[in-house]
Formats: C-alpha cells, structure tokens, sequence
C-alpha cells in the first residue's frame, strides 16, 4: 500500500509540475486530468470511494471537459500571445519566490501537528457521509444547495442575449 | 476445486487461495490483476468484433438484405478479416496535427470503457471489482470518454473533425444527466448504489416489474439517453456521415480508427450491461412467485447466459432505433434532453421517493 502511495503521489507532483511546465495549453489540460485522477486514486486508499468518484465526476467529467470546450474555441496560437517584457518576468519570480518562502516557512510547523481523531475507515463509504451531511450538517448543506443555485440562475442571465 | 457454472465464488476462491499460497499477498495482487486484465482485453476483442458483425446482420435484416455471408459460415469470420485489412493499412498523419494528442486520443476513449467493464457483475461470484459506489463509479467512468473524443477531434488539425468533437462534447454533457438521474431512480428503490446488492434484491422480480410504471419511465429514458450518450444513431451528430464525412474520426486512418468504432461497440455493450443489471436483473433468472417449477426450470439456465441475453436483447433494440430513425438535427437533439427527458426525470424521482415512502411497489 505505501508502494501505492509513493506511486501515486509521484504521479501527482509530476503532472502537477507539467501543467505549469508544459507551453501548450491543451496539453496543461491533459496533465491536469492526470493530475486530478492521481489524486482520486489518493482518496480510495483512504477507502473513500464516494469522495473519489465525486472527484472524477466533478473535476476530470465536467471541469476539465468545459476547460477543453473553451481551449478549443479560443483558437490559442504563437501570435496572440500577449508579449511580456523582462520586467514583469522578473517581478514574476520574485513574487513566485516569496509565496515560495511564505509556504516553506508554514510548512516548517507540520511535524508538530497532532492527530485529533483516530482514523476510521469506514467515513468515507457512501452511506456514512449521507448520514453525516443530512444530520450534523444539514443547514450548511442545503445552504450551499441554494449557493449552486443562484450561480446557475446568474449564468442564465449573464448568458441571455439582450432583447432590443 | 470445484467447478460450478451457476456460482463462481468457489473457483474464484479457489484461484484466489492457489495464488496465495505460492507468493507474497502483493505479488498475488499483481498476478490477480494481470489475470483479469488478460481476460477482460480478450473478452473485450472478441465481444467487439462480434458486435459489429451483429450490427451489419441487424441492419441487413432491417433492409431486407443478406448482410456479410461470404467469410466462414454465415459470414462469422467477416469481421475478423476487416480486422486484419485495418490492421495491414497505413498510418496517415496530417501536417500540422498535434502528434502526441493524436494518438493519445484514442487510448484514452478504449480506457474509459476498460475502467467501465470491470465494475460489471457478469454472474454470481464473477465480478472483478464489487465497489460499494458501483452505479455511481460506471457512471463518472463513462464520462471520461468525451475526452479522448474533443482531444481526437481538435488534434486532427481538420474543420470536420473540430465541429464533430464539439458536438459530441455538447451532446455527452446533456445526456449524462439523464442516464444518471434514470439510474438513481433504481438506487431509491433498491436502497444501495453496490451492483451485487442491486442484481441481490431482484432475486424474486426484476425492478422494471417490481417498479412498474416509474421503473418503465426511467428505463424508457435510460434506452433514449444512453443511446445517445454513446454516440449512436439515431444521435449520432458527431459523426454524421452526410454532413461531417466521420466527424471527430474523419482523419484516423487503419488500427487507430480500429479503436474508436471497437470502443463505440464496447460503450453500447457497457450501457446495455448496466441497463440489463440494473433494470432487467442482471443474472438474476425470471422468476415469478408462486410458480414453483417454472422458477425451476429458470434457475437451469446458467447466470452468465441470463445476464448476456438480457444485454443481447437490449443492444438488439439500440440496433432497431439506428436503423429506423431518422437523424436528429443539434437544436432538436439539445431541446429532447433539457425540455422533455431532463424534467420528466425529476418529476420521476420525486414520484419513486413517493412510492417508496409508501410502500407501493411490489416487494
């Protein structure tokens, strides 16, 4: 099972990275799907199967799907690139550079944490978070239901061409 | 070792326990895996060109013609042969295309359907991976597909291909709202998303008899929106001959567009799987009860023959709709998903939760 972990978390890093790396767009779309179905690969050794399939659905079926639907339509090519001078490469990485530093000094602190809760394996399966997010979680659930709700009405008016 | 053709377990226990006891837990993980992977590619070849020699036979039937009867004994072997041209022919790549998208395009469509086919309860005891999501797992997998589709259509570098790859895209998305939300009707009723707990709680009536008329309106919209999601007539925008040359597979040329029409065949096997588990039983035998000895005489025919009937049955009707009608144009197509399948659906659910609730189902 470690074997698994170091295979998948490999996998992660590397796709991740390709994504900034890699100098066409679709191809960035390519390894993040990568990206995205290593991770879900994560969550089923945790024994979470809802959360990974939900995973899959949502980020690799719909996300990344709509990501590609707008790469294609945009018509990318070398000569509208926007150009960008020396300048703002450099403030560029000296901004990456101190996020960087920021990260590395929050990250410091990570062997001191304590686990709060032993781990059970069973609280991913399907039927105990149903349980938990219709008992403890309920208004914070339906809450967020009328959230996606009103992002959707405001895509529809957003979209609605303007009737002369 | 005993082997029993109407329950698996034992000889998978059986294979199971001999890898076991020869090496570590994960090498006999590893060879487990290899075996069912060997199996199910082999299985996959075979159901593959079976299904498109089935589909020239149907057609032919539905035109009054003979269809393929030259190869072998009734034309058996035809597919077989085409196999072999395709696999003689050349390789042609476009300027301009992106080479490693191109070919990546039509790997990424043959994996979806692998990771679909190893969720599928074939009989009792034969199922590679019993997940405790299963409904909900075939359902994401068979979504991973259009992918490798708009991939294969926008790395053709070719106007046909572009507008074929984006319709399909278009039509997938719709469409899979409505083959999901007709399977979740089946889950309300059975209580659990696990494929052996679902085919389990049909052993003494199917759910499209046990459900009556909601259960019959969601398998209706089930055989509609599965038909379309995998692309085929009388859906099949994204390659419409008459307008687009192949759609998003016009540039693929010898073994790689080999693979989009095996994959195109295994997605109508793998919605027709679902359709068969989840609505029809699974391999579960008819049984009505009370009828003692026809339950009997039921219960002799084998479970993998019951299950592939069923899925036999199923692809025969999709087959019927290609060939009877006619070709939908974009906007009807959009307008059939959001106006009528979609609300229809919901109203379904709410019905089936009703029912449930009540009690109003045979059980």
């Amino acid at each position: 099972m470690a074997f698994l972990f170091y295979l998948l978390s490999g996998i992660a890093l590397l796709s991740a990275l390709m994504v900034v790396l890699s100098k066409s767009p679709i191809n960035s779309v390519i390894y993040l799907i990568v990206c995205f179905l290593s991770i879900a690969g994560h969550y089923i050794l945790l024994n979470a199967q809802f959360l990974a399939v939900v995973h899959i659905i949502v980020y690799t079926g719909a996300i990344m799907v709509v990501f590609l639907f707008v790469i294609m339509l945009l018509n990318l090519n070398k000569t509208n690139e926007p150009h960008k001078s020396v300048l703002t490469k450099f403030m560029a990485v000296i901004s990456g550079g101190m996020l960087f530093l920021v990260l590395i000094a929050a990250a410091k602190g990570v062997n001191e944490m304590i686990v709060a809760k032993e781990f059970d394996a069973n609280i991913g399966l399907v039927a105990n978070l149903g349980k938990v997010l219709y008992t403890d979680y309920m208004i914070p659930f339906e809450a967020s239901s009328v959230l996606f709700l009103s992002a959707m009405i405001g895509a529809v008016m957003l979209g609605k061409k303007d009737k002369k | 070792m005993d082997f029993n053709i109407y329950d698996f377990t034992s000889f998978t226990t059986w294979v199971h326990n001999a890898l076991t006891s020869s090496m570590s837990p994960g090498w006999a993980m590893f060879v487990e895996l290899a075996i069912v992977g060997v199996v199910f590619i082999a299985f996959y070849a075979v159901i593959g060109l079976y299904l498109v020699y089935a589909e020239r036979k149907v057609c032919a039937l539905i035109q009054n013609r003979k269809g393929p009867n030259r190869v072998g004994p009734f034309g058996l072997l035809q597919t077989i042969a085409d196999l072999f041209k395709l696999l003689m022919k050349e390789l042609i790549y476009i300027k301009n295309a992106d080479k490693f998208l191109f070919n990546l395009a039509p790997f990424i469509v043959i994996i979806a359907s692998f990771m679909a086919i190893a969720a599928l309860p074939f009989a009792k005891g034969l199922h590679a991976i019993d997940l405790n999501i299963g409904i909900f797992y075939l359902f994401a997998v068979s979504s991973l597909g259009v992918i490798g589709i708009l991939l294969a259509g926008w790395s053709s570098n070719s106007k046909y291909s572009l507008i074929g790859a984006i319709r399909s895209g278009a039509q997938v998305v719709s469409y899979e709202l409505s083959v999901g939300l007709a399977l979740l009707s089946i889950v309300i009723f059975s209580g659990s998303m696990q494929l052996s707990t679902i085919v389990e709680s049909q052993a003494n009536g199917w759910w499209i008899i046990k459900g009556h008329i909601p259960a019959i309106i969601s398998f209706l919209i089930f055989l509609v929106a599965s038909t379309a999601e995998t692309n085929r007539g009388p859906f099949d925008l994204a390659e419409a001959e008459s307008e687009l040359t192949a759609g998003f597979h016009t540039e693929y040329s010898g073994i790689k567009f080999a693979f989009f029409f095996l994959a195109e065949y295994m997605n109508m096997f793998i919605v027709a799987a679902i359709a068969a588990t989840v609505f029809l039983g699974g391999w579960m035998p008819f049984h009505i009860p009370g009828l003692d000895g026809m339950n009997h005489v039921m219960d002799y025919i084998p479970p993998f023959v019951w299950f592939m009937g069923k899925t036999a049955f199923i692809i025969f009707i999709m087959m019927w709709f290609k060939w009877t009608f006619p070709r939908l144009r974009i906007d009807q197509l959009l307008k059939l998903e959001w106006k009528y399948l979609l609300p229809l659906n919901l109203m379904n659910i709410v019905l089936i939760a009703f029912i449930v609730l009540m009690g109003w189902y045979i059980k």
